[in-house]
């Protein structure tokens, strides 16, 4: 298959046809924050964070195709801070008192905003009021903490395809709702893999949590994506 | 009561119709509960939380009864600047319930929409898909006073409108207030004219030759028509379809409307001259729930032309083009005019925008190649094939060619459809509508831009004010700054939810806005307007968020001293201005019952 | 010269970041060489009787008393910083602040298990009244300076103190910035 080559951040880059930018950049040793995407997942495009500038246009990384030629800007100052609102809106827009979070240290949205030295959002909280679910025997749903990244909607499926976690309402009152009977009838491993899929604290496996101590957490010693800039 | 079974039968239990299945479970049962979606879960082999999901995107779906009449009254600027919170007051009092709600005894529900397309005839309300128009106080106490008869919706209306309105099938009293009939769509046409003469040229002919007309989509964006047609015949598919978007749903347009009432044969036509470019066989018109009332219309006008051999089989004589025209309702939510996001609606699913790429050209409904144009863009291709490109471009700019239908409402004396050629200045637009006070005009919808009088002289084109249709008119008594306030909250309401800056910042950009017209703003709070609303505009993933912050952003380069007007002066720039203490302390002195201590009585 | 002036406060805080303050171990040596401290619970001086380079506020501001001790410390430091969640969030008081206050009062004082007889929400006038919802220190007055954490570590706050004293940038490397 031909090779398609594109520049980013002035770096001349190669890519496979099909390649999103998004993966593109990550081959070539370039981190591009994203938050939504998952790999192997079908990417939804819903956090934004991963938003850089092809051709000077804005277009979201990880659902971007590359095409030979592109000039992709990832990391100017706009961009950057554009970026990093968009982790603070997060942070107004739900409940995240991260002390008392399963997720904490491991969490993909708290990482992101150490990453960008996040202190305090522009925004002022929203206290938005959310509830927490007990979904199944095995799962918790914690609202407050829900980013509606969509992940689960996407890859927690019932054998016949059927969705567990569901987007419901729109606005800002869209909520991800789960079905109860689909939900009580996962088995461990499927419960198990909604937990870890979930980049925030939302979907909690009941019974566990704070089991890795502080310290020695997946985010506590160096920062998201370093793995990839380091490759 | 209907049953389920019988619903999800009449719809063959066709997933693609579940927005069908679900507006028939609505009629039948005043709202889809929890056993009809268990039940249409069941049949169409989805989740009830993914059922649940879909009957939860649509205004018009509910989970609760909402009353044997629901009633949803338009909640836009123009539809307030015309009386509608007197109105309002009057449905809540004759009703004995308040909006949002539903009377105890199940008879009335009393909702908000936005937008319904009325905004010529204001205040307006959809009430069990009958429209009213031109509400008053002594309207709503008749109106009330037949629903407590048990009288059926339609048969409340008043006096009908004027021209197809009165049709056997419609009998609305809406009006179409025809002001400027122009050549092209309200021009002289022979009926089946521009369909013949396309099957008697090649597909790639009549592509062509839309491309010479530089026929430019009219339901906004202005992409050209000829080219979207011609990148979809290219794509390889097993079918193609043509999909009309009538969702029209962008605030102050309602000229598809118009079109739609007088013009529909024209339309289906241009339909089928799409049909016939692209190869498809298939053509969907997607028709907002607003306009609902006109569908069993429209079906005749289909029957009409299937009769007269322009539709079905062979349609217009040609052999081997067997083209025909499905009607498929929207149910309540604006971002469906958003073209990926009507597909996923049309497909019955919750009206979500895709990501681009692939394009619906490439990948639209049921992921075959589809193009998706604006009612008034396939009338006027149905004409350019019946009167050529030639005589399309003699109308005009050099970079607009053709008329525009225009939907002006507002203050002037004379809001309707006009159909006007491109380049025609605001002032001249202003003159003909009757509105030579003119304080502000808000060109293409909230989401386009507001101008003063020193924009007026801008002409009404792509290149200069690009605009779906949608024409408001301000006079000088208006507060221009609420109605950024409306159509802020618009947005808010109307986001669909999917990406973070459109559903989360366009709410802070709204609190935003009303901390300075509650007096508690500084030029801080300006500056944070501008950057936060270019968050919002550069990262969100479809045209809404892209626009939303444009009431802010275009007031704030246009009537920046309004806005200046309004913050705290001599303020510090650091000062926190809005909070509140006495405010802050009432909830819980009432509660404990001891007074609200003044700030200075205490000392910490 | 006199040396520098700290404040420090803690308002709905559960003194952690105090604590914190104190873990900075040896360096609190150095700290008392460096500045003195003025109206603080470390010294336990009440009032302000002098202007301050300084004030750090632990806690956000779940009564009117908080509010009116940090305008206080808004109108007599020079800098003031919000130290810990609670101070730049709201905190764990803040898990109440989608519930009505009426309905937060009721369950404290007349629905707990433990109530009986004839039970009041208090209401002596000398009682700080509590605000409808706890505020972050910021949503308040201006804010110079943020240190997140529950509490910030040591590290942090010495960073920060540091920083502050010599009139340069705080330095943020990675591992100082938690939320937890
Ligand atoms: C939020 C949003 C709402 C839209 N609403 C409509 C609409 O009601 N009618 C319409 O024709 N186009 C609407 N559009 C534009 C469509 O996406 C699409 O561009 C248009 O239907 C293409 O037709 P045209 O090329 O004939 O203009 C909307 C776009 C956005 C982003
Ligand atoms: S529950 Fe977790 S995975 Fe699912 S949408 Fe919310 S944040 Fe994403
Ligand atoms: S911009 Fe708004 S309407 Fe468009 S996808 Fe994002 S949330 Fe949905
Ligand atoms: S990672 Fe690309 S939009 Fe979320």
């Amino acid at each position: 298959m031909a090779e398609i080559k594109l520049t980013i951040d002035g770096k001349p880059c190669t890519a496979r046809p099909g390649q999103t930018i998004l993966e593109a950049a990550k081959a070539s040793g370039i981190y591009i924050p994203a938050l939504c995407h998952y790999e192997g997942l079908k990417p939804s495009g819903s956090c934004r964070i991963c938003t850089v500038k092809v051709n000077g246009r804005p277009a979201a990384a990880c659902t971007q195709p590359v095409a030979e030629g592109l000039v992709v800007e990832t990391a100017t100052p706009e961009l950057e801070d554009m970026r990093r609102a968009l982790v603070e809106m997060l942070f107004v827009e739900g409940n995240h008192f991260c002390p008392s979070c399963e997720k904490s240290g491991n969490c993909e949205l708290q990482a992101l905003a150490y990453r960008f030295g996040m202190l305090v959002p522009r925004f002022p909280y929203q206290w938005s009021v959310r509830e927490i679910e007990s979904v199944s025997p095995r799962l918790l749903m914690e609202h407050n903490r829900c980013i509606q990244c969509r992940r689960c909607v996407e890859a927690i499926r019932t054998p016949d395809g059927r969705r567990v976690f569901a987007a419901q309402e729109r606005s800002g009152r869209l909520r991800i709702g789960v079905d109860p009977e689909l939900a009580a009838g996962l088995d461990e491993d499927t419960a198990r893999k909604a937990m870890a899929i979930c980049p925030v604290g939302a979907i909690l496996y009941k019974e566990v949590g704070f089991a890795v101590p502080i310290g020695r957490r997946k985010y506590d010693r160096s920062p998201i994506g370093s793995d990839i800039e380091t490759k | 009561m209907t049953n389920i079974e019988t619903i999800i039968q009449r719809h063959a239990g066709d997933p693609t119709r579940l927005l069908d299945m679900l507006r028939d479970v609505q009629a039948a049962r005043g709202c889809v509960d929890r056993v009809s979606r268990a039940a249409l879960a069941k049949a169409l082999r989805m989740s009830e939380a993914d059922v649940e999901g879909i009957v939860s995107f649509y205004h018009f779906f509910s989970r609760t009864p909402a009353g044997r009449y629901a009633v949803y009254l338009n909640t836009n600027v123009i539809a307030w600047m015309n009386g509608r919170a007197a109105v309002a007051r009057a449905f809540e009092r004759e009703a004995g319930v308040r909006f949002g709600r539903t009377a105890p005894d199940g008879l009335i529900g009393l909702f908000q929409t936005s937008c319904i397309g009325m905004n010529d005839q204001e205040p307006s309300a959809v009430i069990n898909g009958v429209v009213f128009t031109r509400l008053t106080e002594a309207k709503v106490k008749d109106i009330v006073a037949g629903m407590r008869a048990g009288r059926p919706a339609a048969e409340l209306v008043g006096e009908l409108g004027d021209g197809a309105n009165q049709h056997a099938l419609v009998r609305a009293m809406v009006a179409n207030n025809i002001r400027a009939a122009g050549p092209v769509v309200f021009g002289p046409h022979e009926p089946g004219r521009g369909l013949r003469k396309a099957v008697g040229l090649t597909p790639e002919a009549v592509i062509a030759e839309v491309k010479a007309s530089n026929l430019l989509g009219r339901g906004g964006a202005g992409f050209p028509t000829g080219l979207k047609w011609d990148f979809c015949r290219r794509e390889k598919g097993d079918r193609h379809y043509v999909v009309c978007n009538a969702d029209e749903g962008e605030p102050g347009t309602f000229k598809d409307r118009v079109i739609l009432t007088e013009r529909p044969g024209l339309l289906f036509e241009g339909m089928a001259v799409a049909g016939y470019a692209v190869g498809a066989a298939e053509g969907i018109l997607y028709l907002r729930a607003e306009y609902a009332y006109l569908k069993p219309y429209l079906e005749s006008v289909l029957d009409g032309l299937r009769r007269e051999g322009l539709l079905g089989k062979g349609a217009a004589g040609k052999a081997g083009f067997d083209f025909d025209i499905v009607i498929k309702l929207g149910a309540g939510a604006y971002i469906c005019g958003e073209e990926s996001a009507l597909i996923e609606s049309a497909e019955g699913k919750r009206g979500e925008p895709r990501d681009r790429p692939p394009f619906p050209v490439q990948v639209g409904y049921l992921n075959e190649p589809t193009i998706v144009n604006n009612v008034e863009t396939l009338c006027c291709a149905a004409r350019i094939m019946a009167e050529g490109a030639a005589w399309f471009k003699s109308m005009g700019t050099a970079k607009s060619a053709g008329t525009k239908l225009l939907s002006v409402s507002g203050d002037c004396e004379r809001p309707g459809v006009y159909e006007v050629a491109f380049g025609l200045t605001v002032r001249q637009l202003l003159d003909m509508a009757g509105a030579p006070g003119a304080a502000a005009v808000q060109v293409g919808g909230p989401s386009g831009s507001c101008i003063g009088p020193d924009g007026f002289k801008r002409a009404i084109c792509f290149g200069d004010l690009p605009t779906g249709g949608s024409i408001m008119i301000f006079g000088p008594e208006r507060d221009l700054l609420e109605v950024v306030r409306g159509f802020m909250e618009f947005f808010v309401e109307e986001s669909c939810g999917w990406c973070v800056p459109c559903r989360a910042g366009n709410v802070l950009l709204l609190r935003k806005l009303e901390k300075v017209l509650d007096g508690k703003g500084n030029a801080r709070d300006l500056e944070e307007l501008v950057a936060w609303g270019a968050v919002v505009k550069t990262t969100s993933r479809c045209g809404l968020g892209q626009t939303s912050a444009n009431p802010i952003l275009t007031t704030l380069a246009n009537f920046r001293g309004l806005y200046e007007a309004r913050l705290r002066s001599g303020a510090d720039a650091d000062a926190v201005l809005d909070f509140d203490l006495a405010a802050a302390m009432e909830a819980s002195c009432r509660a404990a019952g001891r007074p609200i201590p003044s700030p200075e009585a205490h000392h910490g | 010269m006199s040396k520098p002036v700290i404040a420090t406060a803690s308002l709905a805080g559960c003194f952690g970041c105090h604590m914190s303050l104190l873990d900075i171990d040896d360096r609190i040596l150095k700290l008392i060489e460096l500045v003195e401290f003025h109206k603080s619970p470390i010294d336990d001086i009440k009032t302000f009787t002098k202007p301050c380079d300084i004030g750090l506020i632990e806690g956000g501001c779940c009564n009117h008393e908080n509010v009116e001790v940090l305008r206080s410390f808004r109108k007599h430091c020079k800098t003031l910083v919000a130290v810990g969640e609670c101070a730049v969030m709201g905190g764990l008081p803040a898990l109440r602040n989608g519930i009505p206050i009426k309905d937060c009062l009721e369950e404290a004082y007349l629905r707990t298990p433990t109530t009986e007889g004839n039970t009041v929400i208090p209401n002596d006038e000398e009682l700080p009244v509590i605000l409808d919802k706890v505020y972050p220190c910021h949503e308040i007055v201006k804010v110079d300076a943020f240190l997140p954490g529950c509490p910030p570590s040591a590290d942090l706050i010495w960073e920060a103190l540091t920083a502050l004293l010599e009139g340069r940038p705080l330095k943020l490397t990675y591992d100082l910035i938690k939320y937890d």
